[in-house]
């Protein structure tokens, strides 16, 4: 964990530094694709057409890709993000009107370093500060759909395009959704304790003066923070991605939830909010569905509904939110995740 | 030294007032620890990202949980 110890001081020592670091990921990317082969097939002697190495390939050749791609995403958006801070943000935000505050916000939403643990607190200094609630929710609800970690495992699991599609209908999901939710009240339902508060204090924004170094390290206590976080659901989603792999006939799910089903999306939504997972630990899954032969929009759905609505956000919430505001939340994200699942399907068909 | 951990009783929060002890162990420096949950009192300091650390009312620490060395560095330094 004490890489900052380790980081060279001179500007040339760090550029080496991660030059090594960077090729050693890139070998280690690119050994995973054939060294699977030669451990099941050479080595231990397995039939390279059973479904059992199959799946087992897969689970080992996707495990240590996943976590690959996972540990230089991680590190690099880390990086990048300890230039924004969410003080920043609220600055931006403050005395902007709906509307435009509301694609202000969804925008920020996207870029700025926060964690959904943290929302709470966000919502109060947002709405302390005199950012409108409506704008405080875009923000919320951009933060979680457009995910960082799904964007660089979209961009390199499946192209720009189907990466660009995520972003603008999370973004435009959240504009939407935080602009109604203003228009029918939502400071109402808001609990009164958080217009009482007073935001005491200077404030600080941690991340102004960081050396490139600290921000490297930053960067490296992220990839363990987050990993050590995630790694079960990540292990669950590949398994699962590698059962469905080896032994779901293709045209099982073609056949209820495909194209040609009216119903796909709803189900895939519908199945998607009480399972809580994240990015990482569903791509994997979506990847496998994909290939047998599930459309694009469908699983968009069903991801955004697995990361944006979570039973635990929910709970947490709720200690500033009523639970009108909660049920109008959960329903206008909802909608508007089916809606992105419908209009994808058609035009991506 | 008053230091306060500030957070409503997330895992992160644990680790940061279990990480703070440890550090006040190691450097042998004496402090009390308060924990505060309430977020109207959390709210007071400014912080929009729990856990945060607070000695001597000034906020050293937001959003994340430092390592032991590197709060026993933040503790020194606020002594001197």
């Amino acid at each position: 964990m004490r890489v900052l110890e380790r980081i060279p001081t001179s500007t040339r020592g760090q550029v080496l530094a991660l030059a090594g670091a960077g090729s050693a990921w890139v070998g280690a990317y690119w050994v995973n694709g054939w060294l699977w082969d030669w451990v099941l097939h050479d080595v231990a002697g397995l039939d390279p057409q059973a479904r059992l190495t199959e799946a087992l390939r897969f689970f080992l050749y996707d495990t240590v890709k996943i976590a690959l791609l996972l540990v230089g995403i991680i590190f690099v958006i880390t990086v990048l993000r300890s230039y924004m801070s969410i003080e920043r943000t609220r600055a931006m935000l403050g005395g902007k009107r709906e509307g435009v505050g509301n694609v202000l916000a969804a925008g920020l939403g996207v870029i700025t370093p926060f964690c959904s643990c943290s929302a709470v607190p966000a919502f109060i200094g947002f709405v302390a500060a005199g950012v409108p609630i409506g704008v405080t929710l875009s923000f919320l609800i951009a933060s979680p759909m457009v995910n960082e970690i799904a964007i660089g495992l979209l961009l390199t699991l499946f192209g720009w395009k189907v990466t660009a599609i995520y972003v603008a209908s999370g973004v435009l999901i959240a504009i939407v959704a935080g602009w109604v939710l203003g228009r029918i009240g939502a400071q109402r339902w808001v609990e009164p304790f958080v217009f009482q508060t007073t935001l005491g204090g200077e404030v600080i924004d941690s991340t102004a003066a960081l050396t490139f170094a600290e921000r490297i390290q930053m960067g490296a206590e992220e990839v363990v923070t987050i990993l050590r976080k995630i790694w079960p659901y990540l292990l669950v989603g590949i398994g699962l991605g590698a059962v469905v792999h080896g032994w779901v006939p293709t045209d099982f799910f073609t056949s209820y939830a495909g194209a040609g089903n009216a119903f796909g999306v709803l189900v895939a939504v519908a199945m998607g909010i009480p399972l809580y997972s994240n990015a990482a630990g569903i791509m994997p899954l979506v990847q496998t569905l994909y290939d047998k032969g599930l459309p694009m929009g469908t699983l968009l759905a069903f991801m955004m509904a697995v990361v944006a609505l979570s039973l635990p956000e929910m709970i947490l919430l709720r200690r500033v939110l009523r639970p009108q505001l909660l049920g109008a939340y959960a329903g206008v994200v909802g909608v508007g995740i089916v809606a992105v699942g419908y209009l994808f399907n058609a035009l991506l068909a | 030294m008053i230091i306060k951990v500030l957070g409503s009783g997330c895992a992160n929060c644990q680790n940061l007032e279990r990480n703070t002890r440890e550090a006040l162990a190691q450097t042998g420096l004496e402090a009390t620890i308060e924990k505060v949950t309430d977020y109207p009192a959390i709210m007071r300091y400014n912080i929009m990202r729990t856990p945060a650390l607070v000695i001597d009312e000034k906020v050293v620490v937001k959003g994340r949980v430092p390592t032991v060395a590197a709060i026993a560095e933040l503790l020194t330094a606020a002594t001197s």
